[in-house]
């Protein structure tokens, strides 16, 4: 069926398009002082000549309208399953929200005096609590912005506990500079391991889809080990049961160990990394803990440490002296800052808003829930596609397009056409262990009515793979645009738009 | 549902976690509380934050700014703020029309060729340049002047230390508050210089005539900006021949929010953009040859270079570039002009009224946005909290906090929020709380 015309909304144009000479959408009240010529505040040479040429001029409505249309052509969780595998698409609370917006915290200077800002600070010592509970570390810092933030921050607390164990001078070189991360582990993980000046050797993963212990053993024995990244669950959904033994590989050869918590939905609640000889985590409080992505951040990534690890955490750390609160800076071997302030608070009230609404039981279901749901997805889903590993997975589970690709369809093809079926595609290509991986993430937030739905809509592409694999191939078909050509944008990158090209002129 | 997977119970889940670690007793977390306690509690806590709700002229880094109702609103719908990064173009063309627009307006505003969709803040965002200014002209020396904002020096120094580059800092002129010349610290072995302007003290910098001298030492420039509201005003970095230009973009409709979620701006020039660090959005066709937009130069990044990526950043500050976005596009050619004039014009009245006062100077000679520093009759920390306790005002930054020598130093920023009688209400507290201490 062709519609006879496009409707505007779907048309709508970049704003810069849209732009009318004059037009405003913005009122200030008028200037209340006694005003200085300009040029003897500032003189002409240090003041912009160009007039904002090219910013947009343009009405409320025209911006209410320009974001309200594109909007649409987003998918997003409140619309449905969005089962992106390592992701943790989970529901995000309007109270978490409402939390945040309350202007005794939205309008909080972060320089305001600490006597003046003691809720505030009581709101990061508790969350902080709160997340040395779940971890079993005690340690814990709020300053890393994002995952791979907390990461950073996280090698390199054990790059400086390291240093200052063996008796490393700030010039000398590192008596231990290797990294060793899974070959399934996250791609932040060896560029945070890079960064903080370690050496990545990979380990590779057992047929099982689990850390190779005797491959571990054999690293270990150059005697030049920092330490192990582990993700924990692994990326593909299993749990590492030898959890403990390759802890005690790791500190035997006196390093230390980092695990990437992307993954924390599968165990909160139900087991501790604290317990199982992990040294130091970040979390994502964007995924565990139900903070919005936000089309891609703002993120949070705590960092949860031992309390042997906790003098190099960053500084400042909030402290309750009787009953007061405030910040700490005299720790003398700590990595510093790793961002100004005291990292992102508004997302800090958000997760303890989660926290305190679940409650200790409910934080528990949650996590049951993640896994009850990725459990009943690999076992519906397990005669219709290739699942690479036998175990049961946690809160994920991955599959593969191997007898789909028989025919010439593969992992990317079903994900375009699950768009065509009202969902949001899995996680694909990741991890890069997996041929043709599809890692789905359902979460503890789908019921089962819409798991059903999904299966029902994997199950039917894989038909149609067999019967019709151009429909597949050609997928999406009911969305606004089709498959973008990334190759081409690539290779002539365009990446903003130009004034000159609203006036036919090629831009340079 | 546990049946239909063969199990018996919800601990069955958990047969691959050994015995050992599992969990035994409940989480010691509090049991839940309703929506009405919650909000309740949370009501409670943000009463205690006293500073919340009285008239301040802090800055130094975060700023007060009016938000148009709009933005909340906006970000607010779900197909924003409940999305994921966009890694779907087909179904994520929301966020990635909002990114590119975004990337283009801080072009504009910044005078670069190119700009990023974002990083996690100001500070992490200047890290991020020395590293890439590092990778650029693979030399390992990078002088700082001390007028950048003490909290993001201190970034740099964390993310530099393992990374070979040797940071060596600059120092201001006393009188001008303004970055002495450098060109006897420049030579082969730097790979760039990095001012901020305004700087720390709220001086505006001569970004060209150091500019000069940078290029000439065959050096980088990169310009760090925590007031984004000053380019609405000043010069632009790009016409002054910045190389890297980074900025807070906090002023433009981003809530104080105790610092943070705030998002970084990322701008280069055109032959560094496959330096950049973090992501990019390009203009991309498909088959009917329709516009759309894509992550794009994905190559840089870690998911594909693992540890020879430009970066360990993984995504952007999505919904905070939104609300920055928005922001520019209501407030528009006029609007930020307009603010940043209002600023300008406020800060210069406030200077001239506290400058007026018997006892109290202003230092720092150079040209100035909305920031300025007072040196006080008496210790900064003291007069300030005294004027917070009794006249119920936050009167700025004592400079004591980051500069121990300079104790009788505060530092006053003011924005278009601050109304006329605000600024009076501040000389006024400021002279009778030192005509009190003094017991004139």
């Amino acid at each position: 069926m062709k519609k006879a015309t496009t409707h505007v909304i779907q048309n709508e144009s970049l704003i810069f398009e849209r732009s009318q000479p004059g037009r405003i959408g913005y009122r200030l009240p008028a200037l209340d002082v006694d005003e200085t010529p300009l040029d003897e505040i500032i003189p002409a040479e240090l003041r912009r000549d160009d007039d904002l040429e090219g910013v947009p001029e343009v009405s409320e409505t025209d911006v209410v309208r320009h974001f309200t249309r594109i909007s649409t052509w987003n998918y997003n969780i409140d619309l449905g399953m969005y089962p992106l595998g390592s992701c943790t698409m989970k529901y995000n609370s309007r109270l978490n929200e409402k939390v945040a917006r309350i202007p005794g915290f939205a309008n909080l200077h972060p320089l305001a005096p600490e006597r003046d800002a003691q809720g505030a600070l009581e709101v990061l010592y508790e969350l902080e609590q709160y997340l040395a509970e779940i971890t079993g570390l005690p340690g814990v810092s709020l300053q890393p912005a994002a995952g791979a933030h907390g990461e950073m921050t996280g090698v390199m607390i054990i790059r400086a506990f390291l240093d200052a164990r063996d008796g490393v001078k700030d010039n000398d070189p590192p008596a231990r500079n290797v990294m060793l991360i899974p070959d399934s582990a996250h791609g932040t993980n060896p560029a945070s391991a890079h960064l903080s000046g370690f050496t990545v050797k990979t380990i590779r993963s057992t047929s099982e889809g689990l850390t190779d212990l005797d491959h571990l053993r054999e690293l270990c024995a150059g005697g030049d080990v920092a330490g192990l990244m582990l993700t924990n669950p692994n990326t593909v959904g299993l749990f590492e049961r030898n959890i403990k033994e390759i802890c005690g590989v790791i500190h035997e050869v006196g390093g230390l160990v980092y695990m990437d918590g992307a993954n924390m939905n599968a165990l909160v609640g139900v087991a501790r990394p604290g317990d199982m000889g992990v040294d130091v985590i970040h979390l994502n409080l964007h995924k565990t803990f139900s903070t919005p992505h936000g089309g891609g951040g703002p993120g949070s990534g705590p960092c949860c440490c031992t309390k042997e690890l906790e003098p190099f955490l960053p500084v400042p750390r909030v402290v309750k002296d009787g009953e007061q609160f405030r910040f700490d800076y005299n720790r003398p071997q700590t990595i510093g800052r790793v961002k100004a302030f005291y990292g992102n608070f508004g997302m800090h009230l958000r997760a303890l808003s989660y926290i305190l609404t679940h409650g200790n039981d409910g934080l528990r279901e949650a996590t049951e829930a993640a896994v009850l749901n990725a459990r009943l997805i690999a076992h519906q889903l397990a005669d219709t596609y290739d699942k690479p590993f036998d175990a049961p997975p946690m809160h994920e589970v991955v599959f593969t397009d191997k007898r789909q690709s028989r025919k010439g369809v593969h992992t990317l093809d079903i994900a375009k056409r699950l768009i065509d079926y009202g969902f949001h595609p899995m996680t694909i290509y990741f991890p890069l262990i997996v041929q043709g991986a599809m890692l789905i993430e359902p979460t503890e937030s789908v019921g089962r009515q819409e798991i059903q739905q999904f299966v029902d809509a994997m199950k039917s592409i894989a038909r149609e793979a067999l019967e019709d694999p151009e429909m597949v191939l050609n997928a999406p078909h009911t969305t606004r645009i089709g498959r973008l050509d990334e190759a081409a944008a690539a290779r002539k990158p365009v990446l903003r738009w130009k004034l000159e090209e609203k006036e036919g002129v090629t831009a340079a | 549902m546990l049946k239909s997977v063969g199990l018996e119970s919800a601990v069955d889940l958990f047969d691959s976690i050994p015995a050992d670690i599992i969990l035994r007793s409940p989480l010691n977390t509090p049991a839940a509380l309703s929506e009405i306690e919650l909000l309740a509690r949370f009501e409670s806590l943000a009463a205690r934050n006293t500073a919340a709700r009285r008239p301040s002229f802090l800055g130094a880094g975060a700023y007060s700014h009016y938000a148009p109702t709009i933005v909340d609103h906006l970000l607010s719908r779900s197909e924003f703020f409940t999305a994921y990064t966009p890694y779907q173009p087909e179904i994520s063309q929301g966020t990635l029309q909002a990114i590119f627009e975004f990337q283009t307006l801080v072009c504009q505003l910044t005078g670069m060729d190119v700009a990023n969709a974002s990083m996690y803040d100001g500070s992490t965002s200047l890290a991020e340049a020395v590293l890439m200014a590092e990778r650029i002209t693979r030399r390992n020396r990078v002088i700082v002047s001390e007028a950048v904002h003490p909290e993001y020096l201190q970034v740099v120094e964390t993310y530099v230390k393992h990374a070979g580059i040797a940071l060596q800092h600059a120092s201001f002129g006393d009188e001008s508050g303004r970055i002495v010349d450098v060109s006897d610290t420049l030579d082969e072995s730097v790979a760039a210089v990095v001012v901020q302007s305004p700087n720390f003290f709220g001086c505006v910098e001569d970004v060209r005539a150091i500019a000069d001298t940078v290029h000439k030492a065959g050096a980088l420039l990169v310009v760090a900006i925590t007031e984004s509201a000053s380019l609405g005003l000043l010069q632009t970095p790009g016409a002054c021949g910045a190389d890297i230009v980074i900025a807070e973009g906090q002023s433009f409709g981003v809530p104080l929010s105790l610092g943070g979620p705030y998002l970084g701006l990322f701008a280069t020039r055109d032959k560094y953009a496959r330096q950049l660090p973090g992501r990019l959005v390009g203009v991309a066709a498909d088959k009917q040859g329709r516009r759309g937009f894509v992550l794009t130069l994905a190559t840089r990044e870690q998911h594909i270079r693992r540890e020879k990526a430009t970066s360990n950043i993984c995504t952007n500050e999505g919904l905070i570039a939104l609300a920055a976005t928005i922001y520019m596009e209501t407030m528009g050619r006029r609007g930020i002009q307009e603010v940043a004039t209002q600023c300008a014009q406020k800060a210069a009245y406030a200077a001239r009224r506290i400058g007026e006062i018997e006892g109290f100077s202003l230092p720092f000679s150079a040209p100035r946005f909305n920031e300025f520093v007072v040196r006080a009759p008496i210790a900064a920390d003291g007069l300030l909290k005294r004027l917070a306790d009794e006249k119920n005002i936050t009167g700025g930054l004592a400079l004591s906090r980051y500069f121990p020598d300079r104790p009788n130093d505060f530092l006053v920023c003011v924005t278009e929020l601050n109304s006329r009688v605000e600024i009076d209400a501040l000389a006024a507290g400021l002279k009778e709380v030192w005509s009190l201490e003094s017991g004139v």
